[in-house]
């Protein structure tokens, strides 16, 4: 495919995610993997989980992903325009809500959507999850990795950036491989 | 009456937010509520909670709506942009470099180790995002159906998204209403 063609498909492919991350851009991290790995298809669903690692490890926002789809696929261009078709869609309606909120926040119906929309965002990320496990738990000793670091995220107050670290350590240390 | 600051210029909104996406490793919103209400004090606690409603109510990410509707009350649309930029410009910039280590090493097996055991700890990560999220649902067996359903639509018969929603979205939005009616 020519570098265009690529460009204009990686924009069309983040346009139409960006409206339907009802409750943040993990609750596309399903949607995402199956355009990604499955209809286009530009990786592996190995490179997938590596590049959602990675951009764990960096900084919020959390739909860095996808920057390094757009990087992986086209290059720095690829970065530029997957980002921008992320963020244009949602980041224009906000741009367009912030007056009207004001006449609607009141409105019984606001609670009522907003309510109704948190068991479709836990779906939503479960599904994403378990998109991820199904390539990350193939092993064994990486299956044991993720319960290990799932009991600590939910019963500790430890910071991510420390046990994706650690993770990183005894993966390099040939513990876990 | 205590003196409230100008309202930020341009290069005020990015430089704010440059600062948020530096810090914003593990959750990001706890910096943007420091520096839009505490050091530059650009809006009170209130209005600031009150935006934050908006921003969760609409698709996309949290702090990527906060970012552009905080933008926009002071500079429009230029404001936007300029705080869009300043929020994005490091954390970008730092997954590309690793992102460039990754595609240079990768071949290495104690480097590519490393990286599957990252995404193992990530996906643990997600999970437990996951749970937080459907704790408060585990006494409404008809939330927990609207759950399960989008969770099988989405990882096991893998259905595009727009399906998905277009299905169990309005159920659950009725479902709210009537429990609330």
């Amino acid at each position: 495919m020519s570098q265009l063609g690529l460009l204009t498909a990686i924009a069309a492919v983040f346009v139409q995610m960006s409206l339907l991350a009802f409750g943040g851009g993990t609750a596309v991290l399903g949607e995402r993997q199956r355009q990604v790995v499955e209809v286009r298809p530009w990786m592996s669903a190995q490179e997938f989980a590596a590049l959602y690692a990675l951009a764990q490890a960096a900084p919020r926002p959390n739909m860095l992903i996808t920057t390094l789809i757009g990087w992986r696929v086209a290059g720095l261009p690829g970065a530029l325009i997957a980002t921008g078709a992320m963020c244009a869609p949602s980041s224009a309606l906000t741009f367009f809500s912030v007056s009207l909120w004001y006449r609607f926040r009141d409105a019984p119906w606001r609670r009522t959507v907003q309510t109704g929309l948190m068991p479709v965002t836990a779906g939503l990320i479960m599904g994403g999850a378990a998109l991820l496990a199904r390539t990350t738990s193939a092993a064994w000793d990486t299956a044991a990795l993720t319960v290990a670091a799932l009991l600590l995220f939910l019963f500790t107050r430890l910071h991510p950036l420390l046990v994706l670290g650690a993770a990183a350590a005894l993966g390099a240390l040939g513990v876990v491989q | 009456m205590p003196d409230t600051p100008a309202p930020p210029r341009l290069f005020g909104l990015f430089a704010g937010f440059l600062t948020v996406g530096m810090c914003g490793f593990g959750d990001t919103m706890p910096w943007a509520r420091r520096m839009i209400v505490e050091q530059c004090r650009w809006m009170t606690a209130a209005e600031f909670t009150d935006m934050m409603a908006l921003c969760q109510f609409l698709p996309g990410g949290n702090i990527l709506n906060l970012t552009v509707a905080v933008g926009a009350r002071f500079q429009g649309v230029a404001g936007s942009a300029a705080a869009f930029c300043g929020l994005m410009a490091a954390p970008m910039a730092i997954v590309l470099a690793l992102g460039t280590v990754y595609g240079r090493y990768n071949g290495l097996p104690a480097v590519h180790a490393a990286f599957d055991a990252v995404a193992a700890a990530a996906t643990a990560l997600v999970l437990a995002t996951a749970l937080k999220i459907a704790a408060p649902l585990r006494t409404r067996w008809l939330d927990i159906a609207v759950a399960v359903a989008t969770f099988a639509g989405i990882a096991l018969l893998r259905w595009p998204l727009p399906l998905v929603l277009v299905i169990v979205a309005p159920l659950s939005i009725l479902i709210a209403g009537r429990v609330r009616a």
